[in-house]
């Protein structure tokens, strides 16, 4: 799926460079599928999204020797202990505190990942990574590219928390997709859950391109499932099918899944609707494939995001959609997503595109032309 | 000698007194000067003058000091137990501890004198001319908090008194700072002197890069600029002597001269920050200065504060470097009050405050509207037909365009 999406992007856009992108993900996918395989065979515990994080990162630093850990108290755990105990396990000289720089975390990590050492940062909180996007976006995303492939920085890893909380106000609220997406030679991951989070964040640390993944961190506590206790990855580039259905398409990722699951459920419970709900995982590349097949059965499209509207991710969603499933639609393509305002301290609870918003938009494509 | 004892006091009895002993009320009439010691206080780097090393202050001085800072103690424990009580959600960073700091500035400063710094505000919102209501009332989430309800802990904003706010992003305060010292500069009348600014950040926030672009700046073109650094020794769990390779943060402006205060003694603040104004607002280009402080609290209501740090060290911070404490020596050993008087006086604090947060917690929550109000100089109305919200930014300005019938012209 995720060559064929390239092939999409080969096709409009015959530059020099694409070559090496193709080969990068190549390699990713066919390495994914193993890993893959072999975690169905794995045990299983219950465990909670940062403590599925805590592991992957052990697996990181106990199976590649050249793996460090840092980042603004990340040494102690870090806010949401999602480094906890590995200073102890590995020792302070792989997993250690940075000074308040971000865009010096994101160079260190550029530095330490461009002769071959894994650097997986930490930016505190995903509202944080803009002091860090001119690193991240100029140097970080360009290495490759700029250096016709004699260097590159693809074993960095750049994590940060984001998304609402309840409570967070303007700067502990963000979902940053957008802006990062906008940027050709990054991968911008997002997972939805303890399990894709796990696999998702060691694919990300083996990916031979720089990742920023974004945790959602309303999730960390709350969100528990059996995960398996091995080594694992789960392909990037790749979107998954949650639930299959016949009637609306609704697209959506990270944290947000659980608003839209709620969604799914209401309009089947009070209007029968059948809704195929996926999760796009990787936010870039995104897996434009498995959308296209989707739409072309159910010819209805909700895409939504806690982000605001303009210029979110779901526009590209939106636009590339209209391109290919033109004459499979059968309703205006509907976008339900965060309030075009700054992330706002009292009025989240309106700002938030919520079950009822997107049970609405649900509705309306079913109803539309009748 | 001891910083902070009194060397000399000069009274002089007010009419008004008459024969009378003074009570709490007489001794608003009671007006007298003290001269404190605060050698010792103080250390310079690049600097061939430095502050004085008394300090005279008069007793209406003194007693709003302490006002000021028992008000801002006793608002952020009232936080603090807001907070515990759930009416207060959302990130907090409480300044207990640290009002000496606020407070000094302030009586050093004049009101036009520009004022910024990070999201631990809530003090200097009070110091420059809030009341606790408001700042509480911007924690409820209130119509009538200091920013309609719509910040929260980290924003706080008076443009009457030059301040310019909190921060959320560290570090991000000094920049704009120094584009306002650019500002005061620009706008001062030649031969006089200039107003100052004054960007205050933490320990912490001291080696994010964009300081140093603005400290850059500022000595390149010689501009009014106090870059305040109040070291409380933690950026959050780091301590400074893990985060930091420099821990004598008044040198770190290199060529820039630095001054450092103890930044626990109100009078030493008032004496460094009058002698930092004086020198910047005359033209002598930009000063670092370092404040050393103490939070009590933890970084925010989330951290305890007891993992990264002993209990015995705040515990003896507070039995032996509390400016609250200190400044109710000053008073006593001037005259200016008895131990009781001010008992008296901090029971009065206490019961406004607890006034000023009942009239907090009346205030209603910011109507809906708010929510698209101040996004831009227009406001976003609401579309009529169900729409919630305009779904476009910006305007194509069709008078210049050439795309308007198609063709370029
Ligand atoms: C750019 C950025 N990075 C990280 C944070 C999270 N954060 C908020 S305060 C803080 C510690 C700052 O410490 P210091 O500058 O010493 O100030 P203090 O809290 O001690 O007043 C951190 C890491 C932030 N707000 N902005
Ligand atoms: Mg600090």
């Amino acid at each position: 799926m995720m060559l064929s999406s390239l092939r999409i992007a080969e096709r409009r856009l015959p530059i020099l460079g694409q070559q090496v992108v193709r080969r990068a993900f190549h390699q990713t996918v066919q390495r994914n599928s193993a890993g893959a395989a072999a975690a169905t065979a794995d045990e299983t515990r219950e465990m909670n999204l940062f403590t599925a994080v805590n592991q992957a990162m052990d697996i990181a630093l106990a199976s590649d020797p050249t793996a460090i850990i840092f980042g603004e108290d990340v040494a102690f755990g870090g806010v949401f202990r999602c480094t906890q105990g590995l200073a102890e396990k590995y020792g302070k000289d792989r997993v250690f505190n940075t000074p308040l720089s971000e865009n010096g975390i994101a160079g260190f990590a550029i530095g330490h990942a461009s002769v071959g050492g894994t650097a997986i940062g930490e930016i505190q909180f995903a509202d944080y990574i803009f002091p860090a996007f001119d690193q991240i976006v100029n140097e970080m995303a360009k290495f490759r590219y700029r250096s016709g492939n004699q260097w590159n920085c693809g074993n960095v890893v750049l994590r940060a928390p984001c998304g609402a909380v309840g409570h967070g106000g303007h700067y502990h609220s963000q979902s940053p997709e957008a802006y990062l997406a906008h940027t050709p030679g990054l991968v911008v991951v997002m997972p939805r859950s303890p399990k894709t989070a796990k696999g998702l964040l060691l694919s990300s640390i083996r990916s031979p391109d720089p990742v920023v993944f974004l945790e959602p961190k309303a999730l960390y506590r709350t969100a528990v499932e059996p995960v398996p206790t091995g080594d694992y990855e789960l392909p990037l580039g790749q979107a998954e099918v949650m639930r299959s259905g016949s009637d609306v398409t609704i697209v959506g990722w990270g944290g947000h899944l659980k608003v839209l699951e709620e969604a799914c459920d209401m309009a089947h419970g009070l209007h029968g609707i059948s809704c195929e709900l996926i999760d796009l995982q990787t936010i870039l590349p995104w897996d434009v494939d498995t959308v296209v097949e989707s739409v072309q059965k159910t010819g209805k499209l909700v895409v939504s995001h806690e982000a605001p509207l303009t210029c979110g991710f779901g526009a590209e969603v939106v636009a590339t959609l209209q391109e290919h499933c033109f004459l499979s639609l059968e309703a205006p393509i509907q976008r339900i997503c965060g309030l075009d305002t700054p992330f706002p301290l009292v009025f989240e609870k309106y700002y938030i595109p919520n079950a009822l918003k997107n049970l609405d938009a649900i509705t309306n494509v079913m109803d539309y032309g009748r | 000698m001891i910083a902070g004892t009194l060397l000399r006091r000069i009274a002089t009895r007010g009419a008004a007194v008459g024969g009378r002993l003074p009570s709490v009320n007489a001794a608003r009439y009671f007006s007298s000067n003290a001269t404190f010691d605060v050698e010792g206080s103080f250390e310079t780097h690049m600097l061939d003058t430095a502050p004085e090393t008394t300090v005279e202050c008069s007793k209406e001085e003194l007693l709003e000091m302490f006002e000021l800072m028992y008000t801002m103690r006793r608002m952020e424990i009232t936080c603090d137990n807001e907070y515990k009580a759930r009416n207060i959600r959302g990130f907090c960073h409480l300044y207990d501890g640290q009002e000496a700091v606020a407070t000094g500035i302030n009586a050093a400063f004049d009101p036009e004198d520009s004022w910024i710094t990070s999201y631990r505000c809530h003090c200097v919102a009070l110091a420059r001319g809030g009341s606790v209501s408001s700042v509480v009332g911007e924690l409820f989430g209130n119509i009538d908090g200091y920013s309609r309800g719509k910040g929260g802990s980290m924003h706080f904003y008076n443009k009457a008194n030059y301040f310019f706010g909190g921060a959320g992003i560290v570090g991000a305060q000094v920049p704009v700072g120094a584009g306002s010292a650019f500002a005061n500069k620009y706008k001062s009348k030649p031969g006089e002197k200039m107003n100052v600014s004054v960007a205050c950040f933490g320990d912490g926030a001291a080696n994010q890069g964009q300081i140093w672009e603005a400290a850059n700046m500022c000595n390149l073109w010689n501009l009014p600029m106090i870059f305040c650094i109040e070291n409380n020794r933690y950026g959050m769990g780091t301590s400074i002597d893990r985060h930091s390779s420099i821990q004598d943060y008044y040198k770190m402006g290199n060529e820039i001269p630095g001054l450092r205060i103890d930044g626990m003694n109100v009078l030493a603040v008032k004496e460094g920050m009058r002698f930092a104004k004086e020198y910047c607002g005359s033209g002598n280009g930009p000063m670092y200065v370092e404040m050393m402080t103490y939070r009590y609290h933890g970084h925010s209501m989330s951290d305890p504060g007891t993992t990264y740090r002993n209990r015995d060290e705040i515990a003896f911070t507070r039995s032996t470097k509390d400016p609250l404490e200190f400044v109710k020596k000053c008073l006593v050993d001037a005259e200016f009050m008895t131990a009781d008087e001010i008992k008296d006086m901090e029971k009065k604090i206490r019961k406004d405050v607890q006034k000023e947060v009942l009239k907090a917690k009346e205030s209603p929550v910011p109507p809906h509207e708010e929510l698209f109000k101040h996004i831009f100089a227009t406001n976003l109305e609401p579309r009529s037909g169900g729409i919630e919200y305009p779904p476009h930014i910006r305007m194509p300005n069709y008078e210049n365009s050439f795309w308007i019938d198609g063709k370029k012209e």
